[in-house]
């Protein structure tokens, strides 16, 4: 990070050498554009033009070419997200079992609506499709994990363990 | 009690293990199909009846004979575990508790049709499995079950775990195969189909997870006993996805010829609250959507095709009769419309049409012509888009409205 807290948009070295692995790993290096988008979210944060037109640049492809894939994709960041995100499926099963009241009662705890972060930066909330895991809808994903038979009382303990 | 199969292993701690899955008899269909010609253990595939369980239902045997004969580049195996159809969640189980199957059978489908490379796409959500089903890869390539010379057997294979970034349309597999090439995830029309030219040009077969997950214990147990588990026309069992108003939701494996009426009520324990049941989604949110009394039908491929509807993905989804079912119509038609991959005219427009329609009947603003024009503009584009995406919206679009018409028009007479 420089002093303005932003982060410099080049990998490490080791981060290159994983570059190059996924690239050799493929028929064709282009295959590795998703894995080092992914690569390249984790290591900045989320996917600015700048990242876009670096990782082009490492593929030799064109940054309009990057730019189609970036924005294509609903877990590409294209502006910089809390440090937890967290997703509530929205689809039937999950309605059916109250996820409208998951989202009030989200929207209200974290005083932002779908598609907000909170101002200090904690959480992103987002509204999305079926993440199959309908078995324990309602349900949501916060960050890696999936949590599911949400109750307000379960709603709250996550925000809890959410530095 | 029917015998369970794939999902014999799940309730054992550490199924995903290599350990476990030796000790309860894994790698035993390899050593058979290793003894046998790639040739014969596409024949053993097609007599099983096996067909394809990631939606469409098209028989897995048939499709690798699809293959050119003597292709003279590489064929690649792709793995369809993008599972994105709402109401499905089988996959996820099999590839958290149970991923050597997987492995096995790509093995033996791999070693069937000449690849020497698959790649197994794994939604990007899926972060749990994909971790999972990777460590298990590790230890696959550690035991020498994956890699050169397999087993002594002279057969090479690897495997490439591929994370998709978040589109339901990467399930679709041109559209996954875009997607794994480094673009977005636009389908291509058909033909040619993947058997012919598929992932990097060259003739690629794309099979779901638990379909492939089948081939291990038709080597070990033969066709005939597969086939006969079944109805005439789709051997085996199935994992069916239970998700709602029901007391005990779940993934059940069932032979195919179970129905549906007994798979809520017997298996999935019933509505909970004595509550009556109103409508099913019985094969994934693209399914056309059953009354209560239609509910007596066999769960196999062509006995949903009979009813009317589809045995899809087989996630089926229970609405008790305190829904609404243009409410459930809104929901369904935001995710169609928030999905479309924008290609095709028809889709890319109707589905965004088609919501707004459906949401201001809602919201209690509905004009009397909506739900007409809703049916139109859905019959107008089924069958015209390069992608069988904008089919599967049809489907609900138009039987949620038929078979509920009352309840749509008494939304917009208030
Ligand atoms: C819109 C759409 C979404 C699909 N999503 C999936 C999916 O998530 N998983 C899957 O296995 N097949 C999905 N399919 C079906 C695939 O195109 C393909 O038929 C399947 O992966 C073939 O495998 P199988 O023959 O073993 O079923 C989808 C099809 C369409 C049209
Ligand atoms: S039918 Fe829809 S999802 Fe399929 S290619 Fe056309 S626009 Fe894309
Ligand atoms: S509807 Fe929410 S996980 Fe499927």
């Amino acid at each position: 990070m420089n002093a303005r807290g932003a982060v410099r948009v080049e990998f490490t070295p080791e981060q290159l050498a994983e570059v190059r692995r996924l690239q050799g790993l493929y028929p064709d290096r282009r295959a590795a554009l998703l894995p080092v988008l992914q690569l390249a979210q984790e290591a900045f944060g989320h996917i600015s033009l700048e990242a876009e037109e670096y990782v082009a640049g490492l593929f030799d492809l064109s940054p309009a070419h990057v730019h189609e894939v970036v924005t294509f994709y609903t877990l590409f960041f294209r502006e910089p997200k809390g440090r937890h995100v967290i997703s509530v499926c929205h689809n039937l099963t999950c309605h059916l079992l109250g996820a409208q009241q998951v989202l009030a009662h989200l929207k209200e705890r974290l005083g932002v609506e779908v598609g907000g972060t909170t101002p200090d930066g904690r959480v992103t909330l987002l509204g999305v499709e079926c993440l199959c895991a309908c078995e324990m809808a309602p349900m949501l994903q916060v960050d890696d994990r999936y949590e599911g038979n949400l109750t307000r009382e379960k709603v709250d303990w996550i925000l809890e363990g959410l530095a | 009690m029917a015998e369970k199969i794939l999902t014999r292993n799940f309730h054992l701690p550490g199924s995903h293990t290599l350990v476990l899955y030796r000790e309860t008899g894994g790698y035993a269909g390899l050593e058979k199909a290793f003894a046998m010609k790639p040739a014969e253990i596409t024949e053993e595939v097609k007599k099983s009846n096996l067909r394809g369980l990631g939606g469409a239902g098209f028989p897995t045997g048939v499709k690798w004979g699809f293959l050119p004969q003597g292709h003279p580049g590489p064929v690649y195996l792709v793995i369809n575990a993008d599972e994105g159809e709402p109401g499905t969640f089988k996959d996820r189980y099999l590839l958290e508790r149970d991923p050597h199957a997987l492995i096995e059978g790509m093995i033996i489908s791999a070693y069937a049709i000449g690849a020497h490379l698959a790649f197994v796409y794994i939604r990007g959500e899926y972060v749990q499995p994909w971790r999972i089903f990777g460590r298990a890869v590790a230890e696959a390539y550690e035991a020498g079950l994956l890699g050169k010379n397999i087993r002594g057997s002279g057969f090479d294979l690897d495997v490439i775990v591929h994370r998709g970034a978040g589109a339901y349309i990467c399930g679709e597999e041109t559209g996954l195969i875009s997607s794994l090439e480094g673009k977005k995830g636009w389908p291509k029309l058909k033909p040619p189909f993947p058997a012919i030219r598929g992932a990097f040009g060259a003739p690629t077969i794309v099979n779901n997870v638990e379909t492939i997950c089948h081939v291990p214990h038709i080597m070990n147990r033969g066709a005939a006993w597969f086939a006969g588990l079944g109805t005439k026309s789709q051997g085996g069992t199935r994992m069916y996805s239970v998700s709602g108003h029901v007391t005990r939701p779940g993934v059940y494996e069932l032979p195919v010829s179970a129905t549906l009426r007994s798979l809520i009520y017997e298996h999935a324990g019933g509505i909970p609250g004595g509550r009556r049941l109103k409508a099913v989604v019985p094969g994934g949110s693209s399914a056309v959507l059953l009354t209560a009394d239609e509910i007596d039908v066999t769960l196999d491929v062509d006995g949903l095709k009979n009813a009317g509807t589809m045995a899809g993905s087989a996630g089926v989804i229970v609405m008790d009769e305190t829904v609404s079912i243009p409410e459930a119509l809104m929901v369904v038609a935001r995710f169609y419309a928030h999905e479309s991959c924008g290609q095709c005219t028809p889709c890319r427009e109707s589905t965004g049409w088609i919501y707004k329609m459906a949401r201001r009947i809602v919201e209690g603003k509905g004009r009397k012509e909506d739900l007409d024009t809703i049916l139109d503009v859905a019959r107008r584009g089924a069958g015209t888009t390069i992608c069988a995406f904008f089919d599967g919206a049809v489907g609900p679009y138009i039987s949620y409205i038929e078979k509920f018409r009352h309840e749509f028009e008494a939304l917009i007479r208030k």
